[in-house]
């Protein structure tokens, strides 16, 4: 299971003044607490910032990798700031995010191939996102074609089939959980990622219905997720997820990660 | 009679979804006017239920419900009113601007407009200045609503009102926008005549710009 720590992101009001104060501080914290809690990727996040984003987000690059020794997931969707981010990087990314739609695709692949980045890739189009299991799919081939077209290997491609509140959309979460297992099955290969906050949007508990729903993502086969490594219910539900589906032999990484006192 | 309208407002509130019909039929049958079955009944209601989601007593899902209750019981109404007497409250075009793709928050909003009175034409999402345009000219609305959920996308939002303001549409129109990344400061520096942070607001501005 790769885990891509996304509490480094502009849209949370302490990382945004920290940012704009230049309090590098909070920043290292951040990138601290995540690496110690488990995280495979530091996901970094300037896009609050309209017509500043790259320059802050150098920033933010800057003093992460000074921080920690961990890759880090550059989350922008404009192929300007990625560009002007990935020579900086120590070692090879993640990019977060591609789409089918040109502008969001085209640039990016190049670069994803240069920097031998692994790429989430969302799948959503010039004519809007997927919201059946079956436009979840198609839109997974296609993208992985794209891809493989452009040189990158299907091994770098996480594929996101997205997932809507089930407050607003009841069905969307087993469309996607049902997208999360076909394209396993059906682009051998292949990754899948999941984020986790959307599909609690409008109810009380968020929380609960996140794990809920990463506990069942992962039963269908999800192999990746952005989350908040330090939320110990979040990540305890999922390590026990990875024990029960026979992804943790005899439990060792569950032990371990409650004897580091990681999981509640 | 009033007790038959209280029942009616309190079945939407409490979002009894399979009673509303019946209780509308009931009401239709004693004789009361259909505009008086809206106006007292359903859109009252609806603004009990916006004020209880601002006050955060209730959840979106329970919001969504109150305005699905709401549609219900206007649909059984609605084949009964004359044209003149259609209580709306004034026409609304709604729609996401060009390269986003997010409508779930602009839906919301929508339904919530129609709870209120409004009459809602969505335009859908990812719209092209030309559509808006043409749209605009078409359907003559008193409100514009443009609603973006990614930051990349803001711009274009700050694009549409400016020319929609160049081609002097807004004479006759007010432009509320709304979407996660938007603010008050952004809205007031792209030269919107309103902020709505969330459905309910959205409800109290619309009414507001339309001189209520």
């Amino acid at each position: 299971m790769l885990i891509i720590a996304e509490r480094i992101n502009s849209s949370r009001k302490a990382i945004a003044e920290s940012v704009l104060s230049g309090d590098a501080d909070v920043i290292r914290h951040e990138a601290k607490i995540q690496a110690h809690a488990g995280a495979d990727y530091i996901d970094v996040n300037a896009g609050a910032f309209i017509k500043e984003e790259l320059a802050r987000l150098k920033w933010i690059v800057e003093v992460v990798q000074d921080a920690v020794s961990l890759p880090l997931c550059i989350d922008s969707p404009d192929a300007k700031v990625i560009d002007g981010i990935l020579p900086l990087l120590e070692k090879p990314p993640m990019i977060n995010s591609i789409t089918l739609e040109p502008s969001r695709l085209e640039p990016i692949l190049p670069l994803a191939v240069k920097y031998k980045a692994k790429v989430i890739a969302l799948c959503q189009s010039s004519k809007g996102m997927a919201e059946t299991a079956d436009q979840k799919v198609r839109m997974a081939h296609e993208l992985v074609e794209k891809a493989e077209q452009a040189g990158l290997p299907r091994d770098l491609l996480h594929v996101d089939p997205l997932v809507y509140p089930v407050a607003t959309s009841p069905l969307s979460a087993v469309a996607a959980l049902e997208a999360i297992e076909r394209i396993k099955k059906e682009i051998p290969g292949v990754h899948t990622i999941c984020g986790l906050t959307n599909v609690s949007y409008g109810v009380p508990e968020r929380k609960l219905i996140n794990r809920t729903f990463l506990v069942a993502a992962i039963v269908r086969g999800l192999d990746s997720a952005i989350l908040d490594p330090t939320d110990k219910k979040l990540f305890g539900s999922m390590k026990a997820a990875l024990a029960v589906m026979g992804e943790d032999e005899y439990c060792l990484e569950f032990i371990e990660a409650y004897r580091a006192e990681r999981i509640a | 009679m009033k007790e038959l309208l209280n029942t009616i407002k309190e079945a939407v509130i409490n979002r009894k979804r399979k009673e509303i019909e019946g209780l509308v039929d009931d009401a239709i049958e004693a004789g009361i006017e259909p505009g008086l079955i809206i106006n007292e009944g359903l859109i009252a209601a609806m603004d009990v239920v916006g004020a209880q989601f601002s006050a955060d007593d209730i959840f979106v899902p329970e919001m969504l419900a109150s305005a699905l209750t709401m549609k219900l019981g206007l649909a059984k109404v609605k084949p009964l009113l004359t044209s003149e007497d259609q209580p709306s409250r004034g026409t609304i075009l709604m729609g996401t601007v060009r390269g986003d793709m997010h409508d779930i928050g602009k839906n919301i909003v929508n339904m919530m407009l129609e709870g209120a009175g409004f009459t809602v034409v969505d335009l859908g999402v990812d719209l092209t200045l030309e559509q808006l345009l043409e749209e605009i000219e078409n359907l003559k609305p008193d409100i514009l609503g443009l609603s973006a959920l990614l930051t990349i996308t803001l711009p274009e939002m700050e694009r549409a009102v400016q020319e929609i303001g160049d081609k002097g549409l807004r004479k006759n129109m007010k432009i509320m926008v709304g979407g996660a990344p938007v603010s008050k400061t952004f809205a007031k520096e792209i030269g919107a005549d309103g902020h709505g942070a969330d459905a309910a607001e959205a409800v109290a501005l619309a009414k507001r710009l339309m001189g209520e």
